[in-house]
């Protein structure tokens, strides 16, 4: 009983998913109940995990394939809440689609539950079962509107995913060949023990495996499908690649790197390549953001720039007494910020584009005059994107450049540092164009109260986190605790 | 050893309360202006009755601090906090603030009314007075500093409320960019302390300078740094020209930021950090000599000026150069006491001046005159104040200007004579404006333009009247401020709370109270009464006699010392546009532009390039994806062992 316990949180998401298809067969017209009973869902799963958090009786389960523990708890949260956000900025958009409800949530649901899967997965297979499973339903939703742009999505992140996972798939088999196991502590204690004499293996190991995430991550050179998959992909779905894949994505490399490959004359090669990428994506990434006209792409290459920050914290490893811990703690805390931050972005976007019909950036002239709230929301996430006071961007940047100067690794700061400034271009021009601009148009726009209260959530997230920052950076810390003594 | 017991919840509700006004007034209330009001004198009332609280305590404390400090950000060594602070020194400034907001912000019912952004004045109001408070509240520089900058932005908000008006939106633009100077002292200061210290604590700061950890080089250029900021924002010389322009505000924005509060800021700053003043005689000697300057400059220009408030800014610079002058010469105590006693006379004649303008559409004094009679409430109510800020015993200005005359004294003759000149001119000047408003014949003011939709005056100002009672009732208290805020100091009760707020180390022994130096500044003030009378009244001397002889000087001081045209010429438009702009423009065209603008222009030609690679062919987007792996792991590779 004790393994079904452990793994609560995904089975309650699960049985979710089941109960909205069953919901729409045997209760057709009641259709407005389904986002409810998604959100019960993980409303459950967020409340066994607290039982578990409480309880603290961690340990492993499934013959050490899959542990709980305070870092898995923690994204087991973050993923409870972004996809309740996400749920509930769907509804009208939903509604407004009209055909196949049940299933969207249903997918939404069940993408969910692989995210969560992957959070306490210490397995290779375990690992890429997740991972297929969150993806496979996030293909579909890259492909669920009406438009040709939608498909044209959906298709492309398939078969980019499919290549994707091809080369996770021979990363994994390279490590399973040198090791004879799939349990990431088998994997360790044979690194240990005759890694050296195998480095070039294990090099290449680790560079197929990060291209693997790195599709997942959205860093450069394996993001080029973001821009493409998000302006195509319905609004809400983007905001749940945006934020849910990327996330996971992230845990899992701190577990497979962290716990699996962690030795010391290891970690120096793989963090080079981190360190590399995350350069490259921070300046790929908001160069390429500087020239779109379309918000939902420029959210695309604003969340590859996003990503390479996040990076920052996988090469800063070689923290003196915190090895790990100071890295891993501080991309748990962008996470965590940037969770709320993209999200609110979206949602903003979503009630937005529903009702002037746009992407463009240009529509978002003078919107402080037509919807004040909503303009003042988007404004503290792109504010908060920028990572400037009083949000809690500002001190995830803070954190994780903290990091990489203990890290002694000053040239990415300073790169990093250099990036923000560029981004902070491109996020305030779209504020300064929403509250100085001239609106062709002067009507008010009316806000779905859903969208109203998705967005209000993630607004607050940020400011609560960006004036108290304290209670969520202790918790980054204790999850990222589970690496200590790598 | 009992510290002030009061609840930090109270200390952090003063602050609160106008936060949630402004809050309120900014999402829902700007379209309801008379709510926006009251919401925001309600708001102020509770900090203000809050505020009295904390100083009843901090009395039963002899004005020791008690602080509150919270974690609020750490990562490795890093450390940041959270907290208030609150002694002798704080529960004075809280009880200033409050209380002179209080009566400002019921006097503006009146003087704002019906102007259009009546909701928005209200809503600036309030956030000012909120990052006033958290000022002198803050426990730790960086909060300090946080909030100095939300001052500054707010000033330049209201300077600018009348953005319509092109001088209105200079005057906002100018004393952001020169405060902005200043600040940028305040931050290296910050860094510097923060470097060598390692904490940006203010109990910690005075221990490290009580105990002589930091070396003296450090102390002066950390006192230095603070010091720069204060002359920035407490409009010292040579930064004091954005003071004067700053009148282009709002009259009651004048009475509460640049009389009473915000300008005081720089004189609490140093008083703050007044140990590092007496551990730095270097830094201690700029301050003083500093300070006298502008007593001096201020005193002179206010001299020349025909307009009322200008009249009263250029006063103002004079007073709080006082305060500085006070502090560089160990009268740490006594020009807290200025500050306090000037708060209460200055905006009582701003707000005097304010509804002398009600009446007249003009601050011209020329154009005024006799205005005695029919406006006979703002008429005595403005001439106490003068009083008292020309230091006429028992008035609170005799009081606190003495002690300094007293200090500078015993510390410097050179600097004693400075300021006993210029209170001698004090003396004139302000009577002078009494005259010239007061007294003689109405010159008419100035006739309401009716093509001016701007123009939300109302009245004949060919007819003045007295304004209404919620006007005139602010002034009333205010007067009884500027009459008995000085009994304070009776039996230096008022010294010994504010000197409560520093460690006992850092303080010197104030000389004793002397009839000779009293009876002296006395006579100085009826000398300069006097002088106004038979100039500006009997006419024993035309005034325009005197500019004649005196030309030269009197172009300088008209000229304001040529000092706005130094600096429009040479740092706005002269000589950076020669020799030296030469030198920045090809640094910045290849430097800066290659860096910034660049960066820029970098960017979106690289964008525009690389968005090519984008051609949403997914076979494209999939050889990217294999390639990428495989050049990482040649480089790996190649690099690795």
């Amino acid at each position: 009983m004790r393994e079904l316990d452990v793994v609560g949180p995904q089975l309650a998401v699960l049985l979710a998913a089941g109960a909205v298809l069953a919901w729409d067969a045997l209760a057709p017209p009641r259709r407005a109940a389904l986002p409810w009973i998604a959100l019960a869902g993980l409303a459950g799963a967020a409340a066994w995990t607290t039982a578990w958090a409480v309880r603290g009786d961690f340990g492993e389960a499934f013959e050490g394939t899959f542990s709980i523990d305070a870092f898995s708890v923690f994204f087991q949260y973050v993923f409870a809440g972004v996809t309740a956000i996400v749920v509930i900025a769907s509804i009208d958009w939903v509604e407004r689609e009209g055909r196949r409800q049940s299933e969207y949530y249903a997918l939404v649901l069940t993408a969910a539950a692989g995210l969560m899967f992957l959070a306490g997965a210490r397995d290779l297979i375990t690992i890429f079962l997740a991972l297929e499973l969150s993806s496979i339903p996030q293909y579909a939703l890259a492909g669920w509107g009406k438009d040709r742009r939608s498909g044209e999505a959906g298709v492309k992140y398939l078969l980019l995913g499919a290549i994707a996972s091809a080369l996770l798939l021979y990363g994994m088999a390279l490590l399973y060949g040198f090791s004879g196991s799939t349990l990431l502590t088998d994997i360790a204690a044979a690194v240990a023990e005759r890694g050296a004499d195998n480095r070039s293996l294990l090099a290449a190991a680790s560079v197929l495996l990060i291209a693997g995430f790195g599709f997942k991550m959205a860093v450069v050179p394996f993001q080029m499908w973001v821009p493409d998959v998000y302006q195509g992909a319905p609004t809400p779905v983007a905001a749940f690649l945006s934020v849910g894949s990327k996330a996971a994505a992230f845990a899992v490399v701190m577990r497979l790197f962290f716990e699996g490959l962690g030795e010391e004359f290891l970690s120096d090669d793989w963090a080079m390549i981190f360190a590399v990428v995350a350069a490259v994506s921070m300046t790929l990434g908001n160069v390429l953001a500087l020239v779109q006209r379309d918000i939902k792409r420029m959210l695309g290459y604003s969340s590859i720039a996003q990503a390479g920050n996040f990076m920052i914290g996988l090469a800063a490893v070689a923290v003196a007494g915190e090895r790990f811990v100071a890295g891993a703690s501080g991309v748990l805390l962008f996470v965590a910020a940037y969770a709320f931050t993209n999200l609110g972005a979206f949602i903003a976007v979503i009630a937005i584009s529903r009702r002037t019909g746009s992407d463009e950036i240009a529509s978002y002239a003078g919107l402080w005059r037509r919807a004040p709230l909503l303009a003042l929301a988007l404004a503290f996430c792109l504010v908060s994107l920028a990572g400037i006071p009083p949000t809690a961007g500002f001190w995830a940047k803070l954190y994780v450049f903290n990091a990489g100067v203990r890290a002694d690794l000053v040239w990415l700061v300073i790169v990093g540092v250099l990036n923000s400034v560029v981004s902070a271009y491109y996020y305030l021009a779209v504020v300064r164009r929403m509250f100085l601009g001239e609106a062709e148009d002067e009507r008010r726009l009316p806000v779905a109260p859903t969208v109203a209260l998705a967005l209000g959530v993630a607004t607050l997230g940020v400011l609560v986190f960006g004036i108290v920052p304290m209670p969520l950076v202790a918790a980054a810390r204790e999850a990222a605790a589970v690496f200590a003594g790598g | 050893m009992d510290v002030p017991g009061v609840s930090e919840a109270v200390l952090w509700a003063i602050i609160l309360c106008p936060l949630a006004a402004f809050t309120a007034i900014a999402l829902y209330l700007r379209k309801l202006p008379k709510l926006a009001g009251w919401l925001s004198i309600a708001a102020i009332t509770a900090s203000f009755a809050l505020a009295l609280v904390a100083l009843v305590d901090t009395l039963g404390a002899d004005g020791r601090a008690a602080t509150h400090t919270h974690d609020w950000f750490h990562a490795g060594p890093l450390q940041l906090s959270l907290g208030v602070r609150l002694d002798g020194l704080t529960a004075v400034m809280l009880v200033v603030v409050t209380s002179v907001a209080l009566l400002v912000q019921v006097y503006s019912q009146g003087y704002m009314e019906r102007d259009p952004g009546y909701g928005r004045y209200y809503a600036w109001m309030s956030l000012f007075i909120t990052a006033m408070l958290g000022l002198v509240l803050a426990d730790n520089l960086l909060m300090l500093f946080v909030f100095w900058e939300l001052v500054g932005l707010s000033s330049y908000l209201l300077i600018g409320f009348w953005f319509h008006k092109p001088s209105a939106a200079a005057a906002a633009k100018k004393a952001f960019i020169v405060t902005r100077i200043g600040d940028l002292g305040l931050l290296a200061a910050m860094l510097l302390i923060w470097t060598r210290g390692g904490t940006l604590a203010i109990d910690e700061i005075h221990e490290l300078v009580l105990t002589g950890a930091l070396s003296g080089t450090t102390l002066t250029l950390f006192g230095l740094g603070l010091f720069a900021g204060a002359v920035g924002k407490s409009a010292q010389f040579p930064l004091h020209v954005w003071l004067p322009d700053a009148m282009e505000g709002p009259t009651p924005v004048s009475a509460l930021i640049h009389a009473a509060t915000m300008v005081a800021a720089g004189v609490y700053l140093m008083a703050r950090f007044f140990p590092v003043l007496e551990a730095s005689p270097d830094a201690r000697e700029t301050v003083a000599w500093i300070g006298a300057a502008t007593v001096a400059v201020g005193a002179a220009l206010a001299l020349v000026q025909t307009d009322l408030k200008r009249v009263l800014a250029y006063s103002t610079i004079s007073q709080l150069g006082y305060m500085m002058l006070a502090l560089g010469v160990f009268g740490y105590a006594v020009a807290v006491f200025h500050l306090f006693t000037h708060a209460f006379f200055k905006a009582l004649l701003f707000l005097g001046s304010g509804s002398v303008n009600h009446a007249t559409n003009t601050f011209d004094m020329r154009r005024m005159g006799g205005l005695r009679t029919v406006m006979p409430l703002t008429f005595w109510t403005f001439l106490i104040g003068t009083l008292s800020l020309a230091g006429v015993f028992p008035l609170a200005g005799f009081w606190s200007k003495d002690e300094i005359l007293l200090e500078a004294w015993h510390q410097n003759r050179a600097l004693y004579a400075i300021a006993a000149v210029a209170a001698f001119a004090t003396a004139l000047y302000m009577f002078r404006a009494v005259f010239m408003t007061f007294f003689g014949t109405y010159k008419g003011g100035e006739p309401v333009d009716p093509s001016d939709e701007d123009s939300h005056f109302h009245g004949d100002p060919a007819h003045p009247h007295e304004s209404g009672r919620v006007m005139t009732w602010p002034l009333l208290a205010l007067a009884a401020g500027a009459v008995a805020a000085g009994w304070w100091a009776w039996g230096r009760e008022f010294q010994h709370f504010v000197e409560g707020a520093v460690p006992a180390d850092a303080l010197h022994h104030a000389p004793a109270f002397s009839y000779g130096i009293a009876i002296a500044s006395s006579l100085i003030a009826v000398a300069g009464i006097a002088a106004a009378w038979a100039i500006y009244q009997r006419r024993l001397v035309d005034s325009a006699e005197i500019r004649r002889t005196a030309y030269p000087l009197a172009l300088l001081l008209e000229r304001k010392f040529f000092l706005d045209d130094l600096y429009e010429r040479a740092f706005a438009a002269g000589l950076f546009q020669r020799g030296w702009n030469r030198l920045v423009a090809a640094f910045d065209a290849f430097a800066v532009d290659g860096a910034v603008n660049g960066a820029g222009w970098l960017g979106m030609q690289s964008g525009r390039v690389l968005r090519h690679a984008q051609t949403g062919q997914v076979q494209l987007y999939g050889a990217a994806l294999a390639a990428g792996a495989v050049v990482a792991a040649i480089i790996v590779l190649a690099t690795g062992s």
